[in-house]
This record gives structure tokens, C-alpha cells and sequence, in this order.
């Protein structure tokens, strides 16, 4: 018996501010699906035997690439890793010739990491394998996003009505925009939280409540989002001091434990404990960071398994050409 | 456009015979309830998989279940098109190794279904050995596979499809013949 086919992604993943509701709950309940194979005694399923995928990462990162090479693996898909750190040339040059460079090997799939926001479109719109975003300047990072929404899915129930706020540096962070537009596209009311030289000029323009105070905010929120001070970022004096920050914006045990409900805990890592985030609320009750860290395997296997497939129209074509 | 045709191949008594039949023939080919898992292929043999337990239940015996979503171990995977859903999977804790499976589909076509199913569960072990019963086998074979426990062998005209309703999904139980329009 025929099977219900999810709806089509597009040739590429290249942020939630593109996707549909429709779109992303497909992307949830594929991932859903695909937890269980990660507990297999084998973890591994066939469905991208034969695909060739390239890992571009010419910004450094670890767990999202290990995220990415681990679905990649549980799906049956050979994969080669780039990395290019701090090339001479200028960013559109190398991109397109890295482009053409992949092209001319028969690839599938580019998962692309690069400091340019912009950069995953720019490629994707040049190759007509399939693009995936992982991450793009301060642009995106779509399955940061989607990973936090299943996670706070799968303790909250339906992301409709919920109210998540997403604390720290929201300026220089894919990971907030992401989620922003993915919350917001689900239902959920969405906060930010941190001091005024972090948060983006235009921030209202989101359609997002902003909070000056980290009290008041844990207070209005169910689910608390911490975002990583990206100390690398901060020598054009964002902030006074590390101490300072953690005085006034830090999610301190105190804070947490004088809300009015049980707050949800997320952060996508790597954490400076004692800076954005205490170590006791990171190891804390309430905290579903190490799940994030598994949910970001599962859905990813979902993105690569959901756009592998391509548009309805050339499914039409392909049975019109066989028949002929 | 004219509506197709139903037919009533069984009706919700006689589907509950047949598959309260093919549940003591699974146990009494797996020579007992003990070792046997019966597992559901997603969708309605899923459903079907339930109602045998209950009948295997209802006797005083103890069943483990699962279920199996195959469609990432499809043969078709490589055309073009968007994705199919992929459903649950979930196979008893303690494993497969050494137990009795029985799958359990509702209709019997191609084969290329329990093709898959039989790849599925090779990555969840080694069963000591392996069943197949089916609601309703219509032939239209593709593969070398024949099923071991049937509830219906059917007869069905060019165009036509076999429809097993179940309760949880269609709403009532039974199995139609849909002819070509």
C-alpha cells in the first residue's frame, strides 16, 4: 500500500525563515522517527546508499560536523570532508571554485559551514546538488534551529503558545535567527534576552518580545534558549568583563529556581560555564542540552533523508519518461 | 469519471476468523507463543499484528510485538520524488536473536515489502526463523518470496487493489476489492 509522502523541502536547507509550518513539523516527525536508529545494535539504514556527500567546513566546528558525518554514516552515504582555514582568496572566488571543483566529481550533497551569512545560498544557487546549511556568518544554522525545536518538542508538547526565550548573544548568533524564525513559524511567543550591545538594532522587527532584565525573562518564559558568548567575537567591547556579564545576565541556579513554573534549559554549545550558563543549572534538572546533542543526529538524518528525494515535477517526468 | 467499484471480499466477521485462524497458525507453526515476536508492518499490519496478539492473549498465552516501517530499506528509493513518511519502528528490547518472528503484512502483492522487511530485521538480528503471514494474498509476485500463514487468497482483476480496513484507520474492519474505474 502506497505510503504518504512528506512535503517537499526544495533542492536545498538554507534557513527556517524559507520553510512552511508544514514543512518544518515534516522535518520533527521524520526526526522522530529516525531517534530509533540511533539504538539499533546496527546503526545504520540503506536509504542513501550510493550518495556521495561533501562536508565543506571552512569555518572550524566540531559537533556539528561530527553531527553531520554521524547521519550521514547512519544513512549509508559516503562522505569526504573539506576544511579550509583562512584562505588568501577572496570569499566569492573560493566558493565558486570550490563549487565547480565538487560538481566535476559527481557529488550529491554539500553540507556547507562558512563565516559569510549569505554563503550557503551564494553556493547552492551555482550547483544543483542538493545544499544543506550548517551554519552561515550570523545568518542561519537550520538544524541548530530544528534540533531546539524537537528538544523542547519532545518535553513541552506542541510548540503552538509556547514562550521561549533565547538569552545572550543574540547579535552575532545563526543559531538565535534560526530559531526565531522557526519558533515563530510553529507558534511559539519568542523573547530575547541580553544586554543592548548583543542584540541586534532591528531585533523587534523579528516579532519578538524584548526583555533588558534576565529576571524578567525567566520569569516569562517556559523554555530558556542560552546562547554561547562567542568570546572569540567579543574585543569590540560588548561587554565590560566575563564577571560582569555573569552578574547581570548569567542563568544562575538562584534565578532559575525562583521562576514561577519549571523552566526548559537549552544551550547549542560549546558552554562557558560560569560565563552565560551555571554548571548548576547546566547539569541541572531542568537542562535537555545533552539531548539537544542527540536530537541533532536525528535530525539531521532527516534533513539528508527528506531532500534526497527532489521536487514532485521531476518524480512526474522521471514516470512519464519511463513509460515512453 | 466513474466511481470504481467496491467489493466485499470479508466482512468484519469473517476478518475476525481469518485472523483469529492465522493466529493459532502462527503458534502452532513457531511451536509455541513463548519464543514468537509477531511483527506489524507499518501501516495496517501494525493493526493486524495487535488483533493477533489479542487472540493469542485471550488463550492464555504471552506474546512479545513490534512493529517495522520500512521505507527506508525500499527498493524504489532511488527515484526521484519527494520522500515518504517514515513511521515507527519498534522491536522487543531483549532483541530478535534466537526468537521466532512472524511478520505480519496485510496484503501480499509484489513481495517487495516483505523484501525490505527481511533486510530490516537482519540489522536487528538473527532470528531463529522467520515468518510470513498475511491477510490477504493477491499474487503479482515479483520476488521469490510465498507467505506461511494466509487469511484470504485472492483473485483480483487487472487495475483492481485490495483494500484491509482496520478500525484505527479506516474505521471499520475488513477487506475490499477495488476495481479499476
Amino acid at each position: 500500500m502506497a505510503h504518504a509522502n512528506a512535503p517537499y523541502l526544495g533542492k536545498d536547507l538554507l534557513g527556517l525563515e524559507e520553510l512552511s509550518r508544514e514543512q518544518i513539523t515534516a522535518l520533527l516527525d521524520t526526526a522522530e522517527a529516525f531517534k530509533e536508529i540511533s539504538n539499533r545494535p546496527i546503526k545504520k539504514v540503506p536509504v542513501l546508499r550510493g550518495k556521495t556527500i561533501v562536508n565543506a567546513f571552512f569555518e572550524n566546528s566540531t559537533r556539528t560536523r561530527i553531527s553531520f558525518e554521524f547521519a550521514q554514516k547512519r544513512l549509508s552515504a559516503d562522505t569526504v570532508n573539506i576544511s579550509s582555514t583562512g584562505s588568501s582568496v577572496a570569499k566569492g572566488e573560493t566558493l565558486v571554485d570550490t563549487a565547480r571543483n565538487l560538481e566535476a566529481m559527481n557529488i550529491d550533497m554539500v553540507v556547507i559551514r562558512h563565516g559569510a551569512s549569505g554563503s550557503a545560498r551564494f553556493l547552492a544557487e551555482r550547483i544543483k546538488s542538493n545544499v544543506v546549511n550548517a551554519g552561515d556568518g550570523k545568518h542561519e544554522h537550520p538544524t541548530q534551529g530544528l534540533l531546539d525545536l524537537l528538544t523542547i518538542r519532545d518535553h513541552r508538547g506542541p510548540l503552538e503558545g509556547l514562550r521561549v526565550c533565547i538569552c545572550g548573544d543574540v547579535l552575532h548568533s545563526r543559531v538565535a535567527r534560526s530559531n526565531i524564525h522557526g519558533l515563530r513559524k510553529m507558534g511559539a511567543e519568542v523573547g530575547v534576552c541580553g544586554p543592548q550591545t548583543l542584540l541586534p538594532a532591528d531585533v523587534q522587527t523579528l516579532g519578538v518580545t524584548v526583555f533588558r532584565r534576565i529576571e524578567e525573562a525567566i520569569e516569562w518564559a517556559d523554555v530558556l534558549n542560552v546562547l554561547r558568548l562567542q568570546l572569540e567575537r567579543m574585543k569590540g567591547g560588548f561587554i565590560p568583563s566575563l564577571r560582569e556579564y555573569n552578574r547581570v545576565f548569567g542563568v544562575t541556579r538562584e534565578r532559575v529556581e525562583r521562576a514561577p513554573r519549571d523552566v526548559l534549559i537549552l544551550h547549542p554549545g560549546p558552554m562557558n560555564r560560569g560565563v552565560e550558563i551555571d554548571s548548576d543549572v547546566a547539569d541541572g534538572p531542568h537542562s535537555v542540552i545533552l539531548q539537544q546533542v542527540t536530537n541533532g543526529v536525528a535530525v539531521r538524518m532527516a534533513v539528508l533523508y527528506l531532500l534526497s528525494g527532489g521536487a514532485p515535477e521531476q518524480a512526474e517526468a522521471a514516470k512519464t519518461g519511463g513509460d515512453a | 469519471m466513474t466511481e470504481p467499484q467496491r467489493r466485499t471480499l470479508m466482512d468484519t466477521h469473517a476478518t475476525e476468523r481469518a485472523l483469529s485462524r492465522m493466529a493459532r497458525e502462527v503458534v502452532r507453526l513457531a511451536g509455541g507463543a513463548e519464543t514468537l515476536i509477531l511483527v506489524g508492518i507499518h501501516r495496517r499490519g501494525v493493526q493486524l499484528a495487535d488483533r493477533m496478539a489479542a487472540e493469542i492473549r485471550a488463550a492464555g498465552a504471552v506474546v512479545a510485538t513490534g512493529t517495522l516501517d520500512i521505507t527506508l530499506y525500499r527498493d524504489d528509493l532511488m527515484t526521484v520524488g519527494p520522500r515518504p513518511v517514515v513511521g515507527p519502528t519498534r522491536l522487543p528490547a531483549l532483541g530478535i536473536d534466537g526468537r521466532i518472528v512472524a511478520i505480519v503484512d496485510d496484503v501480499l502483492y509484489t513481495g517487495r515489502t516483505v523484501r525490505a522487511a527481511l533486510d530490516e530485521l537482519a540489522d536487528f538480528g538473527r532470528p531463529r526463523r522467520t515468518l510470513l503471514a498475511v491477510l490477504v494474498d493477491r499474487g503479482g509476485r515479483e520476488l521469490p518470496i510465498q507467505p506461511d500463514v494466509v487469511g484470504l487468497t485472492a483473485e483480483v482483476p487487472e487495475g483492481g487493489r485490495v483494500e484491509v480496513l482496520v478500525p484505527e484507520i479506516d474505521g471499520s474492519l475488513g477487506v475490499e476489492l477495488v476495481e479499476a474505474a
